[in-house]
């Protein structure tokens, strides 16, 4: 239909005048004028409408939620075990049984893949939220109070910074001993300090401002103030940062089951599988190749919805 | 100026001292020791705990090696017999110090270019394409990248040896495998900054005053732009420093990482210490040089802290 045929039917052909009587006087009624009509578009409601625009940070998101439903559902999808060996069916190739092959012990893949992702994705999420759960308190509490208190823990934090996290969570790795808690636990230890030094820079830009005068003069407590206002309004920076972060721990998860100081076999995890796989690269490359595809489309996806997170939770690009 | 050096230098030392007491402490917490591997009378264990003086207190034992580590004496291997930590350092440092800075300048200035390329491009073909590469680079874990270029290359194609590091052709693989997150790094930096910077004023005026385009970028846009680049560093030497643990054992190349690790499995006490007080030394005084370094160029830095 063209936009003309559009106009002559949407006006009906006018047969009589209306009635007077019809009409009614309105006159101007100034609270009514004032009156929002629209629903309210909220912080958060306005971010996810700009991170469903970004289509690439949508991609991101897609493949994140489809990681985990086959983080859940991939292993029982299969009969075989994720550990129990069938030493007279090893290094087979990718078949209808088999769907992604079996390992050096005969073991299927496919489960190990999955129940990998569980292991992997869970040391990642869990690690992350820790570190920013114990960097948002310590961060907010300094950033609030400032002065003595300010000082001591930003010089402690300005300390431990410098030293390379990944020589502590090695030593830390080595002494509690190989696991999937110790590995938080170690990730835990180091992973707070940069959160904690961003949320209080976030912190000693927010106090300042009108809001936070006025709560405090209505009488606030110091924790209402951090907790119902401060940290609320850094809330996007966090999440930003822990995005950035979950990718980060599934990152140092590989790098230590491939030198030997990561999860305990025979519990699969990415970086288990992919140091397996490593060891066999000659001759079944797939091995290799699988895990490898799994750990970088994950990093991927939350590289990609870390970056569409950034924008659209920058209160600089809201409109 | 001298302040905020003086307290960066402060503070470094501090954080070096903190590094050197943990790691002791940590380190004498290893479980297992380096005699008991091998089936050897108790009487010999004892003499050799006794000449190591790991049979004296903790805390006599810690200031003994704090005084050692003032005089630049890191001490004897305990696995390797007759070999001093300082001598394994020698060694291997060579190794991981050529990677680490052919990976260092290949990063930068190829990520430079690209978020130089993809800033003048912006949403073109060009800029696409190169932040395909930046987002790869992110996403593909160091370890990744060796392996894979390491079949594709050496065993496949047999375009390049698998493993050393002598000729140059064998130094292609590690470099690229371990610059390739710092690669990225530069590059979605820099790609960033270009496009804040080109909407400053300074732009304006300097196309206003009749520059031609080709020096406002050169001039007014890049030097900017590149900046922030420079605090980015740090860390990436920290990134490229943990990259050679496991790049170095992909490639079999006797670098500072793979003997960090191999001394960790054999609980080789001395060593990781050493070692570890080295690295982090060391990085200490990488990110000093940076901030001194940023310091200086942007003035704004030691007035805000």
């Amino acid at each position: 239909m063209t936009a003309e045929s559009m106009v002559n039917t949407s006006i009906p052909a006018v047969e009589e005048p209306i009635p007077k009587e019809k009409f009614r006087h309105v006159g101007i009624d100034e609270k009514k004028m004032q009156a929002v009509v629209r629903p309210r578009t909220t912080y958060w409601q306005d971010a996810w409408r700009r991170l469903k625009q970004n289509r690439v940070a949508t991609a991101g998101l897609i493949l994140l939620i489809l990681m985990i439903i086959m983080a859940i559902v991939g292993p029982m999808l299969t009969p075989y075990d994720a550990t129990t060996n069938y030493l007279d069916n090893t290094h087979q190739p990718m078949s209808s049984e088999h769907w992604f092959g079996t390992d050096a012990l005969g073991r299927d893949i496919w489960a190990r893949a999955w129940v990998g992702a569980r292991v992997s994705l869970m040391i990642g999420f869990l690690a992350a939220f820790i570190n920013a759960f114990i960097g948002v308190v310590v961060g907010g509490i300094a950033g609030y109070f400032g002065g003595k208190l300010d000082m001591i823990i930003m010089r402690f934090i300005d300390v431990m910074i410098s030293i390379p996290s990944m020589i502590f969570i090695v030593l830390i790795m080595v002494i509690v001993g190989q696991g999937i808690i110790p590995i938080i636990l170690s990730f835990a230890i180091t992973g707070w300090l940069s959160m904690a030094r961003l949320v209080r820079g976030q912190v000693l830009q927010l106090k300042e401002q009108e809001y936070v005068m006025v709560a405090r003069t209505l009488g606030a407590s110091a924790g209402r103030i951090i907790f119902k206002h401060l940290i609320p309004n850094s809330l996007g920076v966090v999440i930003v940062n822990l995005t950035m972060s979950i990718p980060q721990a599934i990152f140092t998860e590989a790098f230590l089951s491939l030198i030997g100081i990561g999860v305990k076999p025979p519990t699969p995890s990415w970086g288990l599988l992919a140091s397996d796989g490593a060891s066999v690269l000659r001759v079944y490359p797939t091995e290799l190749i699988i895990p490898a595809v799994l750990i970088s489309v994950t990093m991927l996806s939350l590289n990609l919805l870390g970056d569409g997170l950034r924008d659209a939770l920058d209160p600089k690009m809201r409109k | 100026m001298a302040k905020y050096i003086l307290k960066r230098i402060l503070i470094s030392i501090l954080t070096i001292f903190v590094l050197v007491t943990i790691t002791f402490f940590l380190v004498r917490k290893l479980p297992g020791d380096p005699f008991s591997s091998e089936k050897m009378q108790p009487q010999i264990k004892e003499n050799l705990i006794a000449y190591y003086g790991m049979d004296k207190p903790l805390l006599q034992q810690y200031f003994t090696y704090l005084n050692n580590l003032l005089h630049g004496d890191l001490g004897y291997s305990l696995v390797y017999r007759g070999r001093t930590v300082n001598a394994i350092l020698g060694e291997s440092f060579a190794y991981s110090a050529d990677m680490g800075i052919r990976a260092l300048l290949f990063s930068t200035i190829v990520g430079l270019l690209l978020g130089i390329i993809a800033a003048l491009r912006h949403a073109k073909a060009a800029d696409y394409a190169c932040m395909i590469v930046a987002v790869i680079g992110v996403s593909v874990p160091s370890f990744i990248a060796g392996y894979v270029l390491q079949y594709i290359f050496a065993i496949k194609l047999e375009w390049l040896p698998p493993a050393q590091w002598e000729t140059l052709s064998s130094t292609i693989m590690p470099v690229l495998a371990l610059g390739l997150g710092n690669l990225a790094l530069v590059a979605r930096l820099m790609r960033a900054n270009m496009l804040d910077v080109v909407g400053m004023d300074y732009i304006k005026t300097a196309k206003a005053k009749g520059l031609s385009p080709f020096q406002v970028t050169t001039r007014h846009q890049i030097r900017n732009a590149i900046l922030p680049v420079v605090t980015v560093m740090g860390p990436a030497v920290a990134n490229l420093l943990t990259g050679t643990f496991v790049i170095e054992k992909i490639f079999s190349i006797p670098g500072m990482g793979r003997h960090y690790v191999s001394s960790i499995q054999n609980y080789d006490y001395t060593t990781v210490l050493g070692l570890t007080v080295f690295f982090g030394t060391f990085l200490v005084v990488m990110n000093l040089i940076v901030d001194i370094l940023y310091g200086i160029i942007d003035p704004r830095i030691r007035v805000s802290k």
